[in-house]
């Protein structure tokens, strides 16, 4: 077993010079960073001109009813020739025409706004909403309702749920379900990216071994169990590295970006964590006396990042991330070992990916649903449990649901090693046969 | 005293029997060859030596003790299918696989050296080997094969990838090897190309060895009595030397001033009855006895089973 150093050594270096490597290590993060930055940032391009709108109201009902915003403003026209209008609109200086027919109350489809730009998603919900609510209020006052704008103003009303988690000691817990749901679902997919990313990794590489014809000058010199598991480790390996640079990458692009776009943000957060490290109680004092709205809603954000253990997340992200590469990698190398080129592989691929794809459904539900059954036997099944776990442990999961999930985990990975280095051993030296399951199964009673 | 001994070895696969109760020796220091048509089981007799594959039945014995799992560390195996990384260095390469043969570091950089020196490679260190011809990237595959200093060295149908310059480089480089005390297995379906090299041999064929042994006694064996005998002078008298009771002409044709003839003999030669006959008649220029090849012996060998 001493010479799979040098196998998990020229794995992991031939890898780690590899051009490719470096390319997904800054391309990730910069997919990843740009997801976060580039939304926040063009919401705030967005929109930076001021849209007249001409309002041709021939029903006569919406006069001064739609409200301006930032970027529209609304200017009602009268005793125009609608026809003649819309041709010559824009040299009166408006950017558009919003034109409604005096039969818009029981016509939905009589309102057009003409326009040379595309409007926008905004321009449209904001003038359905306005008219939306014109016609509402007047249905309810053609309805008799009285005290009318008071039934109106106490409907509005505001409920901001504050969720707290009673842990078996009776602790209190603020909880967060967004953040919750984000961070179980980066990790979940994240798994499952990298299950496909460098379980493929290992595959390639034993079809490579096969199809270079190298591999029987390796196995005259080491057993193809340490060449098997040597590949694994070392793509292990690679796959950490990359994690890693993805990890560091990313929060310095994030950081950077956010300096570089929203220079205000940044510098409000780093006082608001200057207030934090100074005084642990200034969260509390918040959270006993919320003052307004907003401020609850900020407490209820750094109480449930507070409240996220990030150590038990990111040391189970690992677990589970490595246990599951090494199950499914194990089962890429005996794909891998069984096919020529690459293009034989997928009539062996469907048994693998399908446990791959179930758990990312699975996993859709289970953000929803954490303590569901469903998502409690996919959870512990070790073949979809690293990815649909990684999803409900930071909704907090009993302590012995992990530690049964983690060590049918290992088990399955025995397990699956065992089983995939007994086809290898065999395929890896077969060539120009499609093996069929009924022949693996033989070997395997056989070997 | 013997380096590897097989002893009634058996292996399956399935239904398929590859190996049937193989047994032969392999003199230490001496060419050993491994002949058969495809498909014989010459590639699994060698697998089941290089420990790639375990035999069903039988037992390996390799320097007088049962084969163990160090011991590739002692043997270097050139298969019929070889190949390297393409994209991997070619000094990188030849390191990492020196590695796995269980030499260090430094060890194996020495050692290189010497054979990329030797085989006038050196300047090929650095190249990848997609950057190498074919030729080029067999010198690269022979030097791994040697590097460790095997003492057994097992070639797969040596001569069938490499083109005749390689080739003849590979034989003067195998037959040095074996001058410093390695011993030698080719293993080939083309049984010519390797007998004058050979030693001792066994002959396999569906699965079982039909024939083994040192290459002049089966020789010896299966010699047919035949004598070309070049001579000048009178054909009829020639002719007329040679009783047809004792002797056969097989075929007489002039070749310049001179005849050639093909005698076969119907007895037991004892005591160079043929030159005694023709002696007074022609003038005798050359003489000899007409030895088997190995692959009329193995047809021989194959219908007389």
């Amino acid at each position: 077993m001493k010479k799979i150093k040098y196998i998990i050594q020229r794995e992991f270096l031939t890898r780690i010079q590899r051009k490719s490597f470096w390319v997904m290590a800054l391309l990730g993060p910069f997919l990843i960073a740009s997801v976060i930055i580039l939304p926040i940032y063009f919401s705030t391009l967005e929109d930076k001109e001021v849209k007249v709108i001409a309002v041709v109201d021939s029903s006569r009902v919406f006069v001064d009813r739609i409200p301006d915003t930032q970027n529209l403003k609304f200017r009602y026209v009268e005793n125009v020739n609608i026809a003649r209008f819309i041709k010559n609109f824009q040299e009166e200086g408006y950017w558009g025409v919003l034109f409604i027919s005096h039969v818009v109350t029981y016509s939905p489809n009589s309102v057009i706004l003409y326009s040379h730009g595309q409007a926008g998603l905004t321009v449209k919900y904001h003038i359905e909403n306005a008219l939306k609510k014109e016609i509402e209020h007047r249905i309810l006052a053609a309805n008799g309702i009285e005290d009318l704008n008071k039934t109106l103003e106490a409907l509005k009303a505001n409920v901001n749920l504050r969720m707290i988690k009673l842990d078996e000691k009776g602790n209190q817990k603020e909880s967060n379900t967004i953040l919750a749901m984000i961070v179980g679902y980066a990790s979940g997919f994240l798994i499952y990216l990298f299950i496909f990313l460098f379980g493929s990794q290992v595959m390639r590489g034993v079809i490579e071994e096969k199809a270079n014809r190298i591999i029987e000058v390796i196995v005259s010199s080491v057993r193809p169990f340490e060449l098997m598991m040597g590949k694994i480790l070392g793509v292990a390996g690679v796959a950490l590295v990359q994690f890693i640079l993805w990890i560091v990458i990313t929060f310095s692009l994030v950081s950077a970006g956010r300096a570089l776009f929203f220079p205000e943000i940044s510098r409000a957060n780093s006082e608001e964590v200057i207030i934090h490290s100074n005084s642990g109680k200034t969260v509390n004092e918040f959270s006993q006396l919320p003052q307004n709205e907003s401020e609850l809603k900020a407490t209820a954000v750094f109480e449930a990042i507070k409240n996220i253990d990030f150590f038990v997340i990111l040391s189970s992200f690992l677990f589970f991330f490595l246990g599951g590469y090494l199950l499914y990698g194990a089962l890429f190398a005996a794909i891998g070992s069984l096919a020529d080129n690459e293009a034989d592989t997928q009539q062996y691929m469907l048994p693998v990916t399908i446990p791959l794809i179930l758990a990312i459904y699975v996993m859709i539900n289970t953000i929803n649903n954490p303590d569901s059954a469903l998502s409690f036997w996919f959870s512990i099944i070790p073949l979809t449990s690293p990815i649909v776990m990684m999803v409900r442990i930071p909704f907090g999961v009993p302590y012995w649901e992990v530690a049964l999930s983690m060590i049918l985990l290992i088990a399955a990975f025995v397990f699956f090693t065992w089983f995939s280095a007994k086809i290898y051993r065999t395929a890896i030296l077969m060539y120009g046969k499609q093996v069929s399951y009924k022949e693996i199964w033989k070997w395997f009673k056989y070997s | 005293m013997n380096i590897l001994e097989l002893n009634q070895v058996s292996k399956k696969f399935g239904q398929h029997c590859a190996l049937d109760r193989v047994s032969f020796t392999v003199p230490r220091g001496s060419i050993f060859g491994l002949l058969g048509p495809n498909g014989a089981g010459k590639t699994t007799t060698l697998r089941i030596i290089n420990q790639i594959i375990a035999p069903d039945e039988g037992e390996v014995f390799f320097e007088g003790h049962k084969l163990c799992p160090d011991d590739v560390a002692k043997m270097g195996y050139l298969p019929e299918e070889r190949g390297l990384y393409k994209k991997m260095g070619v000094g990188e390469q030849a390191l990492y696989l020196a590695q796995l043969k269980g030499l260090s570091r430094s060890e194996a950089l020495k050692k290189l050296k010497f054979w990329f020196e030797k085989l006038e490679i050196a300047g090929w260190w650095d190249k990848k080997v997609e950057q190498l011809s074919k030729g080029m990237a067999q010198k690269v595959q022979f030097v791994t094969t040697v590097v460790h200093d095997p003492a057994l060295l097992i070639f797969d149908e040596p001569f069938s990838g490499f083109d005749p310059i390689n080739a003849l480089m590979l034989k003067n480089e195998i037959l040095e090897l074996k001058n410093n005390g390695a011993t030698i297995i080719f293993s080939t379906h083309n049984m010519n190309s390797v007998e004058e090299l050979c030693d001792s041999i066994a002959l396999i064929n569906r699965s079982k060895v039909i024939l083994d042994g040192d290459v002049d006694v089966i020789k010896q064996r299966y010699k047919k009595h035949i004598f070309e005998l070049v001579f000048s002078g009178s054909e009829e008298r020639f002719r007329g030397s040679l009783n047809p009771s004792f002797f056969e002409l097989i075929s007489l044709k002039p070749q310049q001033s001179m005849f050639r003839a093909m005698v076969k003999m119907k007895g037991k030669p004892v005591d160079n009855e043929l030159l005694k006959s023709v002696i007074d008649e022609v003038h005798v220029i050359s003489f000899r006895e007409i030895l088997p090849g190995m692959d009329e012996i193995f047809i021989e060998v194959v219908k007389g089973i």
